[in-house]
């Protein structure tokens, strides 16, 4: 195992599979001279050359359907985002046409592409450059969207991603790149798409939780440990196909749920893992699945009312608190 | 007694065995959609229904200078690109009956044909989604270092679309094997290119974007298959990109919805246009050049409507798709609800 930044590992990621298969090339805004607008894809444009990392200009449609065509006709791109926020201009290409073109084609084409880059709450950023992107994609048949929390998965992930046959969405995390952890160095480990991971065990609730919310989950995790509740936590990692099993098999043991998510609330994630524990679980709850959700509003600039519209740490204990019974009722 | 003309001029460089596939193929075309009309009257065909009938010469102009392993890909008006690069027309009839044994299953319909096994990439019903997604077909072509083009059919309605400029500038800029064959019919629905463009001349956006472009005449399938020729010969040589725009008319309306297409234009326009008839035009430029005889071309048109009884009887007899293949094809590897 090596130390590496996310950033490094998904750098890292991109490199192996790049020596790995001549047929995977890097695509998108500033990703060869500039190496990368967050620096993601530094070095490759000199270890690959101009014709496998390939700077575009800003046409967001036009170079995510270059990548969709290309990938029709045997090439694997990694279409870059310079931030998920832009990829709303190419929604059209993902939505009508990468996600469709294997069921509209009765499976005669297959459109193995990974669309990548960050998203999620950054720092300031206002309204437009900090959202959290994944729900406009997890609602479409046809794409696998993945959420990397750890070095690690990002690095696992990212490769299993450019192996997969179908698009990916693939939305990692400004707020990320300079974290640390653990990462195998064998180029052949892969984490498969679908798979959740149990990050720690726990006994008295289930607490589902990625990315940065991952993060706060795990300190919430240890602050309430002394006063006995012990907390597990359960990252999804690929939000479709979503590992429903394993946070079912989870909840069957703890009783208890509360879901975590960093984007608005309304129509969330949290709400489709939320329905799913109680479609499947019902009888093995002993309180309502409780989300805590970003507020239903757009990311706002000042630095308190930014603090407000993504969950807190209080806000995620309180919940946990409540269904386990233990907030004083 | 009037002068004979001189045989070559007629029809110049084309044999009788061209002659016959070309005016084979149109015919196929224009029975195939005249079936395809007949059946959406009876309801065996549901949705949106476009007809290629009058733009014939176009895909089969255009077809004809291509090689098998080139890559054809079009919108949704696209039943004659797909027979002209080769499609089998009894999947295709059965496809837009929805019957399992149809090119996509049942499950792509009249305006998402694809035949991986003639290289027709489909089959786009976004207006202008297409034209990004062939820059990235002749970006593949480069990358592996072959020497296929890719033509993309498009209509007037793409051109003010910002997809389109994004992909002259793409393909431009990269030097990209890619032959954008505008089908200019001068209406998007009940739209005419006067009430949609600046800039009417849809060939002359390639000059901004300094990609070689052209206005051919739509209606004669050997000035298509010229200027095609031209644009593929020179993107085999050297990856350069075409702009070619065919001035053509679509003698029905819009789509099945729209059958009469009256609203937005004048019946005298219409049959003015109808005097331009692709195939009416070529047969007779054949005919008067001596290159295949009233027999010949009886025999012609009799094996056409024989395969496309044939195409009929073919998609009444397939089956509806099973229930189980609503969750197949959706995922590569995944066929059950994910
Ligand atoms: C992006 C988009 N907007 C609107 C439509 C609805 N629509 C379908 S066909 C059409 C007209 C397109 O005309 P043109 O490109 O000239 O093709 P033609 O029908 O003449 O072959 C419109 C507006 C669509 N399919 N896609
Ligand atoms: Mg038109």
């Amino acid at each position: 195992m090596a130390v590496l930044t996310y950033r490094e590992a998904l750098n890292l990621a991109l490199r192996e599979e790049m020596r790995r298969d001549p047929r995977v090339f890097v695509i998108g805004e500033e990703v060869g001279l500039y190496e990368g607008a967050y620096k993601v894809t530094q070095g490759l444009l000199k270890e690959f050359g101009a014709q496998r990392v390939v700077d575009t200009p800003i046409a967001e449609s036009g170079f995510t359907g270059v990548g969709i065509g290309a990938a029709m006709v045997g090439l694997r791109p990694v279409v870059e985002m310079m931030t998920f926020n832009f990829a709303l201009v190419a929604v059209d290409q993902i939505v009508n046409t990468a996600a469709k073109i294997h069921y509209m084609s009765g499976g005669q084409y297959r459109v193995p592409l990974v669309i990548r880059g960050p998203g999620g709450p950054a720092a300031q950023l206002g309204a437009q450059h900090s959202q959290s992107m994944e729900s406009y994609f997890y609602h479409v048949p046809g794409l696998k969207v993945v959420r990397p929390t750890t070095p690690m998965d990002a690095k696992g992930l990212l490769k299993a991603a450019i192996r997969d046959d179908n698009p990916v969405i693939f939305i990692e995390s400004e707020t990320l790149y300079n974290v640390k952890g653990e990462v195998p160095e064998d180029p052949e480990f892969l984490i498969p798409l679908g798979r959740a991971i149990v990050r720690r065990e726990g006994t008295d609730v289930t607490l589902v939780a990625y990315m940065g919310m991952m993060y706060r989950a795990m300190e919430v995790a240890e602050e309430l440990a002394p006063e006995g509740i012990s907390i597990e936590l359960v990252d999804p990692r690929t939000l479709r196909p979503m590992d429903a099993e394993t946070i079912i098999g989870s909840v069957r043991k703890t009783h208890r749920a509360v879901v975590v998510e960093a984007g608005a609330g309304f129509a969330g994630m949290g709400s489709e893992i939320a329905s799913f524990i109680t479609e499947r679980a019902f009888d093995d709850l002993d309180a309502p699945v409780e989300r805590v959700t970003g507020a239903n509003a757009p990311m706002p600039y000042a630095r308190n009312l930014e603090r407000l519209k993504t969950p807190s740490k209080e806000k995620i204990a309180a919940a946990v608190r409540r269904v386990c019974g233990t907030n004083g009722g | 007694m009037a002068k004979p003309v001189p045989r070559e001029s007629l029809v110049p460089g084309v044999d009788a065995g061209l002659a016959r596939r070309l005016l084979g193929e149109m015919l196929l075309i224009r029975r195939f959609e005249e079936k395809a009309a007949e059946a959406y009257t009876l309801g065996k065909i549901g949705g949106f229904l476009h007809l290629y009938i009058g733009e014939e010469a176009v895909a089969v102009g255009a077809t004809s200078v291509l090689r098998p392993d080139d890559f054809a890909i079009s919108a949704y008006r696209e039943h004659g690109h797909c027979l002209a690069k080769g499609a089998d027309p009894r999947r295709m009839m059965a496809e837009l009956y929805g019957r399992r044994d149809g090119l996509s299953k049942g499950k792509g319909g009249s305006m998402h044909l694809f035949d991986r096994s003639v290289n027709f990439l489909g089959g786009h019903a976004i207006v202008g989604s297409h034209l990004p997604v062939a820059a990235g077909v002749g970006f593949a072509i480069k990358y592996q270092g072959g020497d296929q083009v890719v033509v993309c059919y498009f209509g007037d309605g793409a051109v003010p679309q910002g997809e389109f400029h994004e992909s002259m500038n793409l393909v431009a800029l990269w030097k990209l094997p890619v032959v954008y064959l505008c089908e200019n019919n001068r209406y998007a629905m009940g739209t005419s290119t006067e009430r949609a463009l600046a800039q009417t001349e849809i060939w002359k956006f390639g000059q901004t974007y300094g990609i070689p472009s052209e206005r051919v005449d739509g209606m004669d399938v050997l000035a298509v298959r010229e200027a095609v020729g031209r644009a593929v010969a020179r993107a085999r040589a050297a990856s350069t990109p075409a702009l070619i725009e065919a001035d053509t008319y679509r003698f029905r309306g819009h789509s099945m919805r729209d059958p009469a297409g009256a609203v937005y234009r004048t019946r005298e326009e219409v049959e003015r246009e109808k005097q331009r008839d692709p195939i009416v035009l070529f047969r007779a430029r054949v005919l008067a050049a001596g290159l295949l005889a009233e027999d010949d071309v009886r025999a012609i048109e009799k094996d056409v409507s024989d395969r496309i009884d044939e195409a009929v009887a073919f998609a009444d007899a397939s089956p509806e798709p099973p229930a189980e293949w609503l969750f197949t094809d959706i995922y590569t590897d995944i066929s059950t609800e994910a």
